[in-house]
């Protein structure tokens, strides 16, 4: 229980925080709520950016990835994040910044309709985002259930430390705007960059070091592909390069590049962020290969001992048995368990509070969301006009609440793993959304007709890739099944982590055909005023 | 052709993310870390370095200009 106190002081400090920003907030103007006045400092700026991107995918999913799959979980997720995400803040969050300040913006949807001159398709656009950014939000509450309930060794159950997180989340939110989520975000990264740190020493320390527990998982044959790829295709691994393309085209992080003073304080932002990936993730990847070793913690032998059933008996049960096995062989709370096992109680509080740190990371998609339908919605269609600004960042509030808990309820049924449902649904929708922006700004011939045909494309997609799933269950482990082929070619199978289209992830076809419809449908339709297209590309000398 | 230079090494990069060599060696760096992930840790390091590239030789400065004036601003930080 004495985590659990120490998690419900942090809990304490971060709501503290977002009251603190709420008293420092110069008035009442929307710009002030949802953009920090555009004011954010390097250090700010840096940390809480990256926490805007590290949810409870980079620890409790990713230890839980590792623990499952190896560390091919490190060059999947991360270093190929460390190099894609910096590149398209360099390229494309600069000149949104510059947007921004010269004209204005709050959301990409702003600028979107600007720069295309539309209305409607802009409120599209907004949609389609809106229903891929809920899914991250869900993941957020479901990790401060899952985490809260381990730490607190089952005391507190998943639907009361869900409800905790998601009433804390609003609460600094709707306090304070932007400047406390900024805060908050700053404080969050400063604690599980340490976190990693001391996690590892712990943890080591505890096994009685790794070199053992490396050799031994080397020497096993059921084990030693942990430390390889090998049960990796080379297809799925370079799908995985595409999914880092949705950072710069989620909302929370394109609203966060408006936040900054200055423009120089990207320098630092993307030079630094490879590495503060490579501090929080590789401790997390390593310390989830390594829980494979453990044998005396009685839940990890469970997963473990489930994981080998789905393997060996999977092909021959119910697709509803193998999914029972699956969650049972989930490894999100691994980390957690290692801490139970290895820390003392009070150090195991305070990292307990590292990861409530980065699972609370969707505060950022939440106040993205309550932006967007004040500005892309209830101001755009006359709500500021009529019932002026103030009503404006009330409104705002007011969605933040509703959001939240109506995310809480569908964390609540949802039921796989929080991995899962981030990479299927959220992370490829936006990746796939990306050559929207890329077109808005290095294009002069696009149009918002190809910007409409790869939104629909996109939502499309999503769906047609949700049923496929929902009508196709999971596999065991191993071969795929392949539901369509062509001269001995697999076309289309269902994996048992997701689908499969001619060996690549979804997001491979989804990125490229928003692509190509992008430019096709723009080479096709006609361009905006020739004032506009100048506004966007002015003639240096 | 600094330019040119500058988007080769981010396509080197990028190619170079796909390690097929080490595909199947578990061997463990310093008797520690597997030499994939011990690869794909230094990946980033790199990374860190290609970005500092591209911060001091392909920096915006035309946008910095028009929006700042080449002048740092006043005013308060939160």
């Amino acid at each position: 229980m004495i985590p659990a106190l120490v998690v419900f002081v942090y809990l304490a400090v971060v709501v503290y925080i977002g009251v603190f920003a709420f008293r420092r907030s110069k008035g009442q103007g929307a710009e002030d709520f949802f953009l920090a006045n555009r004011s954010l400092g390097t250090f700010v700026f840096l940390l809480s950016l990256f926490g805007t991107n590290m949810t409870a995918v980079a620890i409790l999913g990713s230890s839980g990835h590792a623990f499952t799959n190896g560390i091919v979980t490190y060059g999947l997720m991360a270093s190929s994040s460390g190099l894609v995400i910096p590149l398209t803040i360099f390229l494309i969050g600069t000149r949104v910044w510059a947007l921004g300040k010269r004209y204005g913006f709050i959301t990409p949807v702003q600028i979107f309709r600007d720069r295309w001159e539309c209305s409607h398709i802009g409120t599209v656009i907004f949609a389609v985002q809106a229903v891929l950014l809920v899914p991250y939000i869900i993941i957020g509450i479901m990790g401060g259930g899952t985490t809260l309930s381990a730490i607190s060794g089952g005391f507190v159950p998943f639907w009361l430390g869900g409800a905790v997180v998601a009433a804390v989340v609003m609460s600094y939110v709707f306090f304070g705007g932007m400047r406390g989520t900024a805060w908050v975000n700053t404080f969050q990264t400063l604690l599980f960059l340490v976190f990693g740190i001391i996690a590892i020493g712990v943890i080591g320390a505890g096994m009685g070091g790794f070199r053992g527990a490396v050799e031994s998982l080397g020497s096993a044959p059921a084990t030693s592909w942990l430390l390889t790829r090998e049960r990796i295709s080379p297809y799925y691994f370079f799908s995985y390069t595409f999914i880092p393309l949705s950072a710069i085209a989620f909302p929370h992080i394109l609203i966060f590049c408006l936040t900054a003073k200055r423009m120089v304080q990207f320098k630092k932002t993307v030079i630094f962020y490879p590495l503060c990936i490579l501090l929080i993730w590789s401790p997390c990847v390593f310390l989830g290969v390594m829980a494979n070793r453990v044998t005396d913690v009685p839940e990890i032998r469970a997963k473990q001992e489930a994981r080998r059933t789905l393997a060996t008996q999977g092909a021959r049960m119910e697709p509803a048995q193998r999914d029972d096995l699956r969650e049972r062989a989930s490894g999100d709370d691994i980390i957690l368990l290692l801490l139970q096992r290895y820390a003392p109680l009070w150090l195991a509080g305070i990292l307990g509070a590292g990861i409530m740190a980065a699972v609370m990371a969707s505060d950022s998609q939440i106040l993205a969301l309550s932006t967007m339908f004040t500005e892309d919605v209830f101001a755009f269609y006359g709500g500021r006009r009529r019932f002026g600004e103030s009503a404006q960042v009330q409104t705002g509030r007011i969605f933040v609440i509703i959001l939240t808990v109506l995310a809480y309820f569908v964390a609540l049924r949802a039921p796989e793993t929080i991995f899962e449902i981030a990479i299927q649904y959220a992370f490829s929708g936006f990746a796939a959304l990306s050559p929207l922006m890329i077109a808005a700004l290095f294009w002069r011939g696009s149009t918002k007709w190809g910007a409409l045909a790869s939104t629909v494309w996109v939502a499309l997609a999503v769906t047609a890739v949700a049923v496929f799933q929902q009508t196709y269950p999971a596999p065991a482990p191993g071969p795929p099944a392949v539901v369509w082929s062509a001269g001995g070619t697999e076309l289309l199978a269902r994996t048992s982590s997701g689908t499969s289209i001619y060996g690549f992830m979804p997001v491979v076809p989804m990125v490229l055909v928003s692509a190509f419809l992008m430019f096709a449908v723009s080479k096709l339709t006609a361009k905006p005023s020739a004032a506009t297209v100048e506004k966007y590309f002015p003639q240096r000398d | 052709m600094k330019r040119a230079l500058i988007v080769l090494a981010v396509a080197a990069l990028y190619v170079l993310h796909q390690d097929f060599w080490f595909w199947r060696t578990p061997y463990p760096v310093f008797g520690i870390i597997p030499i994939g992930l011990f690869y794909h840790g230094c990946f980033s390091v790199a990374a860190s370095l290609l970005m500092w590239l591209l911060v001091r030789h392909a920096w915006p400065h035309h946008l910095e200009r028009e929006v700042e004036g080449g002048a740092g601003e006043g005013g308060e930080e939160s």
